[in-house]
């Protein structure tokens, strides 16, 4: 199996294709949608092949490199295209597809009826495959492929309702803002591979050969540098600070998309890919600080944006930007498991939750269209009560909610908690350890009250739409529930591959299957923590571990609490509460107005420096300097034009005049 | 005393005579004889130099040029025929479709 | 003055004042006439000058052939005796480029006497041997390749000649 890796990325880009060439042709949504999702599941049934092909092997031979070509042969430099198995990018596999299906499915109910259905399954489609590319990869320009790929797609499809002007600008917004990240991995490439070649002669972008060659790097000094070039990569696409306005924005794109690319896969590529190159991080502490402190900070930030935001999918998003500086805060404190670890639990609740909230939009969007109302559908303050209409979204939605506060149970709380507990008993910062662990347990509180925020107002209390729309509500066909409920069944149980050994050993001994599984991709980092840090093997007694898991506990339970109170209990209170700190709540509903300081900081001397190169450069000197020779030349030609009349005889005259000249020439001569 | 200087001069006089009618005249097919007549005045000068150097390559290329005249009377006349077609006229000064 | 030089002393005057009617004359028919009183003036000297094949063909191919396609053509076109304008705008400076041309030319020949070397063919040769096998050993032997395309090119123009003579381009 593991020889038809090749077939993974290749399933997605026939379906786009036929889809991106034939779909306006076939018409029929079921067909297109169909072979959207068919190939997707093509894709999941070889990459579980794949897997289980992988458990079966002993755990150091579970990597295997498939070269499918030669890509570059220039002098020393060979670049081989081809895709790398291992551990990390089986598990990334399985989530893309798995997810990936799930969603290609849950589209076809969601996007029925829309104009342009087969463009949006090409574009899935080659989403899909770019993203596999990116994951599979078996050097850092084929990733490098995958990442403009999917840049590209999650541009496409923000896009998607492009006679909207704001999803257009949303389109462009991502696109820019990725692109400064892009600038910064191709950077952190062409540093990394020049520091290699140039001190060392190892010319090489493929990853086990760098891996290999990794004990050739020095601690600090050029690493830091490429490090912080890979992350600012990183910061683009994952959407962190600074580069993360784009991703609220991005929801402008229909639901489905929002769910699959920008909370599931594409939004974690710069997890996977400090995770993938971990071994350059462990040896840069600084860098290390620099990614724990910036995953805080925007798991923080995130978070309190999240609290007085109206819009349920903008709601969503803070929350994946918040999340993903969760997964961040591991890589930073060198918790590479519990990031990726993270990555996946987030995938499967996030999505799930996504999807939730698009069965809701779908069903309010129906509902007011019956009633003729112009309310906006996705306006928390237009929902409540929905429990009733929609109990199968309800329930799904209310797992996955408890399972991103970090409940005990659900997924969530495994992967969240391990990233709390390692941010403070982590070897690497020393004292700041408690501040990440505070930063990071603020923001987890505040997660789990906007999320409850978000799930009173929108299914408890009374409904605030008309009552005639109100009897228009009803629940999403099986095509959109059914991804919800196996999204769902994954938010509770995904977590229990990854038990704390903790917990494990209070039930005879469950090992950390999640841990082993990626042991060999981090195995080394490891072996080189313990060697260069003498405490490394600091013990923190159990005591103190129950401790900080109850204190998480206690921290999602109060979260939760504050939003019953505020939303359920009380409604009155939060009126007050702005009313009392009105420019407070003016500063977090507009985002702190970042999207402002942007705009006066880099957008619009951007503009001015465009304009003046347009209007003072462009128009005056370039477009002067052409113009005035064209004109000179114009007027030039406008003398000696006369010469040409046009009439035979004076062409003739000519000749003979020539003939004339040159026989004068040679007589005189 | 008849030299070949003497021909050389007669086939200088008829080429101008070709030339000056080439220059002057309106009536294209007029201009397509002196043309005929130009090329016939190199004829005689090629032919009179045959004689003189005791060579017959000179007449050889005489009838090389024959073959061009002929060439060119069937495709000139052709083209004077499409021209008279389109313009009704076969005057120079109505072939003035060259500008631009 | 021989009775040799007399005779070219004609003969080039009748050359001379046809071919100064064949730019004068109104109408084409004319001089088209006046163009063929030339041409047997040239056949003529063609026979002075020991190239009696040369005259035939002058006369087969020029006097005959060309001329009667070109007096066709103007019999076909109908072009009418040109009513108002003989000569075009440039016929001030047209002349003076002609006389120029055949002052320069006296003067070159006048300046520059005959050289190179002389082969052997001389009256007496093309008497014995005969002036068209003469001709056909040269052609057929040195001249074959220019002979043959030759023939590629009277191809060329016949077909040109076809289509562009067609009512539709």
């Amino acid at each position: 199996m593991l020889e038809y890796v090749g077939l993974i990325p290749l399933f997605p880009f026939i379906g786009f294709v036929i889809n991106g060439l034939l779909g306006k042709k076939i018409k029929n949504e079921k067909v297109v949608g169909g072979l959207g999702a068919l190939m997707v599941f093509c894709s999941f049934l070889v990459s579980s092949g794949i897997l289980l092909q992988l458990i079966g092997r002993p755990a150091e031979e579970r990597i295997f490199e498939k070269v499918i070509f030669t890509w570059i042969q220039s002098g020393q430099f060979k670049a081989d295209a081809g895709f790398l198995v291992d551990p990390l990018s089986a598990l990334m596999i399985m989530v893309v597809t798995g997810v990936g299906f799930l969603i290609h499915v849950y589209s076809i109910g969601y996007m029925h009826g829309e104009e342009g259905f087969y463009r949006y399954f090409a574009y899935l489609n080659l989403f899909t495959c770019s993203m596999l590319l990116l994951v599979l990869g078996n050097n850092m320009l084929l990733m490098f492929v995958g990442w403009e790929g999917v840049g590209l797609c999650s541009y496409l499809l923000i896009g998607y309702y492009f006679h909207k002007k704001s999803a257009g600008d949303a389109g462009k917004k991502a696109f820019v803002m990725n692109r400064v990240g892009d600038f910064g991995f191709l950077l952190g490439i062409f540093t990394l591979f020049w520091y290699m070649g140039q001190t060392h002669n190892v010319w090489t972008v493929n990853f086990r050969e760098i891996a290999a060659n990794a004990h050739l790097l020095p601690v600090g000094g050029v690493v830091t540098l490429i490090a912080l070039f890979f992350f600012i990569g990183a910061t683009g696409k994952s959407a962190q600070i600074p580069l993360y306005t784009w991703l609220p924005d991005a929801m402008e794109g229909p639901t489905p998309v929002s769910a699959l690319i920008h909370a599931a896969t594409m939004v974690t590529a710069g997890v996977y890919m400090i995770g993938r190159l971990n071994f350059i991080y462990i040896r840069s502490h600084e860098a290390m600080l620099v990614v724990a402190i910036v995953g805080a900070a925007t798991a923080i930030f995130a978070a309190t944006i999240g609290t007085a935001q109206n819009d349920i999918k903008r709601v969503l998003a803070y929350s994946t930007v918040s999340q993903l500086g969760f997964m961040f805060l591991a890589m930073g404190v060198g918790a590479f498991t519990a990031g990726v670890f993270h990555l996946m639990t987030h995938a499967f609740f996030k999505a799930c939750l996504f999807l939730g909230s698009g069965s809701v939009i779908h069903s309010m969007h129906h509902a007011l269209h019956h009633a003729h109302s112009h309310d906006d559908p996705q306006d928390m303050r237009n929902m409540g009560g929905l429990r009733k209409a929609m109990p199968i979204t309800y329930l799904t939605f209310l797992v996955s909610t408890i399972a991103i506060a970090g409940i005990p149970g659900f997924s969530g709380f495994f992967s969240k908690d391990e990233i709390l507990w390692q941010a403070f008993s982590n070897p690497f910062h020393g004292g700041l350890n408690i501040i990440l662990w505070g930063t990071g347990a603020v923001a987890a509180c505040f997660t789990a009250f906007y999320m409850f925020r978000l799930v009173f107002m929108t299914f408890f209390g009374e409904c605030r739409i008309t009552a005639k729309a109100k009897d228009h509500l009803h629940e999403s066909p099986l095509v959109i529930t059914f991804p919800l409920m196996v999204l769902g069944l994954l938010a509770v149980v995904g977590g229990y591959i990854g038990l704390p050994k903790l917990i494990g050993d209070m039930f005879g001994g469950i090992p950390n299957y999640f841990e082993q599984w990626l042991e060999p991709i981090f195995a080394g980092s490891h072996e080189f923590t313990l060697q260069q840090l003498a405490h490394a093997e600091v013990h923190h007694s159990h005591a103190l571990e129950w401790g900080l898991m109850g204190a998480s506990v206690v921290i999602a339970i109060v979260g939760i609490s504050v939003a019953y109170t505020l939303y359920i209990a009380s409604p009155q209170i939060p009126k007050k509460f702005t009313d009392a700190f009105p420019a407070l709540h003016r500063a977090v509903y507009n985002k702190w107005y970042i999207d402002e300081i942007y705009d006066f900081l880099f957008v619009n001397p951007c503009k001015a420096l465009g304009n003046f190169c347009w209007k003072g450069f462009d128009v005056l000197v370039v477009d002067g300097a052409v113009n005035g020779v064209a004109s000179i030349v114009r007027g030039f030609s406008s003398v000696i034009k006369n010469l040409q009349t046009g009439y035979v005889h004076n062409y003739a005259l000519s000749i003979v005049l020539g003939v004339v000249t040159i026989i004068a020439v040679y007589v005189i001569r | 005393m008849l030299t070949h200087h003497s021909y050389l001069i007669l086939s200088a006089i008829l080429f101008s005579l070709g030339a000056l009618g080439v220059l002057i005249r309106r009536n294209a097919i007029i201009i397509f004889m002196c043309i005929e007549m130009m090329l016939n005045s190199v004829n005689l000068a090629f032919v009179s130099l045959s004689k003189y150097l005791g060579n017959i390559d000179g007449q050889i290329f005489v009838f090389f040029i024959m073959t061009v005249a002929a060439a060119e009377a069937a495709v000139g006349l052709a083209l004077m025929i499409a021209f008279y077609n389109n313009r009704e006229s076969v005057e120079v000064e109505d072939l003035n479709v060259m500008k631009w | 003055m021989d009775i040799q030089t007399l005779f070219f002393a004609v003969v080039a005057a009748v050359a001379i004042l046809s071919g100064i009617l064949v730019i004068t004359c109104r109408n084409p028919i004319n001089s088209a006439l006046s163009l063929v009183m030339t041409f047997f003036c040239l056949a003529t000297f063609y026979v002075m000058l020991d190239a009696p094949f040369m005259a035939a063909i002058q006369v087969i191919v020029y006097a005959g052939a060309i001329m009667v396609l070109i007096i066709f053509v103007i019999m076909l076109l109908n072009v009418r005796v040109e009513s108002g304008k003989k000569y075009t705008h440039g016929v001030l400076i047209g002349s003076i480029m002609a006389v120029l041309l055949l002052f320069e030319a006296f003067y070159f020949l006048n300046r520059s006497s005959l050289t190179g070397a002389r082969g052997m063919i001389d009256a007496n040769v093309v008497q014995n041997v005969g002036h068209v096998e003469l001709i056909g050993r040269a052609m057929y032997t040195d001249f074959l390749l220019p002979f043959e395309i030759t023939s590629i090119l009277l191809l060329v123009a016949i077909i040109g000649a076809v289509i562009l003579a067609k009512k539709k381009i």
